[in-house]
């Protein structure tokens, strides 16, 4: 144990020292770590956000595929109601056109039969006429006998 | 050493345990411990200069990494001991922990080779670990003492700090014999402080030079495991240092 000057040389040595560590090489260090630390925590609280966006994005994404889902299956539904509707209406406006069809040349072919039956009264009425001409074997007065005529025709 | 013939075995120990001293009296200096610990200063505190002057917040090169895992480690003991408020305390206590590592990890070069390669030079007595010196160690260890004195009148006060000294432990009926444990015990710490570090350094370098008094090929039995095991003291002897330092001012901050 020999103590003498060099501790008074090595007390000021350390004293240069810790206010060299102190105020060039703490302060430095220190700020950079604790920047680090921050931008850690900066990208840490990033992903969580990021994470929490993706997992609300996939939510909306479901909801927005079953509302179309729905909606599709809704349009698909409603054509083919109107489609049925359609065929029913098809084959009942073919029904009735049918049958206003059918209606139509029924009554043609009365209207035909008719006047097919009046053509034949008239000429039976001119044959009849024309053989009591031959009968008589002279003119028959046709104003004379209009009232006859008509009541052969009549009675035809 | 550079007498030219063989030293007898307590000659040999005795000048590896013989400072260089300049000087008389009080007023003399160990150039060797003087010598070695600034340059060791000089050079670790220069490279971790280094590394704070270009230190990004970014991903961190090697250098800064170990600078930083250093830094990281002082500064969560300082954290869980000290809860004030000092700017002082954390890199003083990284200052006395990287400075007492590197100067007792001269303590690993082999006994012989610094003063082997002094000798050239006509240097021929040369204590190459400057904590065996206990030059050294006082100057660290009454610094924090001066600075715990500092400190416990700053915080408290003189009344305050008065107050503390001659009312604990056994309340102020009791004050002499408060007084005077307060004194033992604050005269104990830089004494214990200092006296340990030392202590174990210079035992370790007394059992390094043993070791080198046996022949070369034994040397290793023994010079290899105490070597290895030497890397331990020296890095728990840095960091109790540290450590009692910190507490030692945590102290100073806080009343009983």
């Amino acid at each position: 144990m020999n103590i003498n000057a060099t501790l008074l040389g090595q007390a000021i040595t350390f004293a240069i020292l810790v206010w060299f560590t102190m105020r060039f090489v703490w302060p430095p260090i220190m700020k950079a770590m604790q920047d680090r630390a921050r931008r850690i925590a900066d990208g840490l609280a990033a992903a969580e956000q990021g994470q929490q966006k993706f997992n609300q994005a996939e939510k909306e994404y479901e909801a927005r595929v079953n509302e179309g889902r729905q909606q599709a299956a809704g349009i698909v539904a409603q054509a083919h109601k109107q489609g049925v509707e359609m065929i029913e209406a098809a084959k009942d406006a073919a029904r009735d056109e049918g049958n206003r069809m059918i209606e139509a040349a029924k009554h043609e072919i009365g209207r035909e039969r008719e006047q097919a039956r009046e053509q034949l009264k008239q000429q039976v009425a001119v044959l009849a006429l024309a053989g009591a001409e031959q009968i008589l074997m002279r003119e028959v007065d046709r104003k004379a006998h209009s009232d006859l005529l008509a009541k052969i025709s009549g009675g035809l | 050493m550079a007498a030219g013939k063989e030293p007898s075995a307590s000659e040999y120990i005795v000048h590896h345990l013989t400072n260089n001293a300049a000087g008389e009296g009080f007023w003399s200096f160990h150039v060797d411990s003087l010598v070695v610990s600034v340059i060791l200063g000089a050079a670790v505190f220069g490279m971790m200069y280094a590394v704070a002057r270009k230190v990004s917040a970014g991903v961190p090169g090697p250098a800064q990494n170990f600078v930083e895992m250093l830094v990281e480690l002082v500064d969560s003991q300082v954290k869980v001991v000290f809860h004030g408020q000092n700017d002082l305390i954390a890199p003083l206590a990284l200052t006395i922990f990287v400075w007492v590592f590197t100067m007792n990890a001269m303590d690993i070069l082999p006994v012989d080779v610094l003063p082997w390669i002094l000798s050239w030079f006509g240097v021929h007595y040369f204590k190459s670990v400057p904590t065996t010196d206990p030059n050294v160690t006082f100057a660290m260890s009454l610094s924090v003492f001066c600075l715990m004195i500092y400190y416990n009148f700053k915080v408290k006060g003189a009344g305050g700090f008065a107050h503390e000294a001659m009312g604990a432990p056994f309340g102020m009926k009791l004050a002499p014999v408060n007084l005077l444990f307060r004194i033992i015990e604050d005269i104990a710490k830089p004494l214990s402080l200092a006296l340990r570090l030392f202590g174990n350094m210079y035992a370790g370098e007394m059992v390094f030079i043993l070791i080198a008094l046996l022949p070369f090929y034994v040397q290793w039995m023994l010079g290899a495991p105490w070597a290895i095991f030497h890397i331990l003291i020296i890095t728990l002897q840095a960091y109790i240092f540290m450590m009692l330092t910190i507490v030692y001012l945590s102290m100073a901050h806080e009343s009983h």
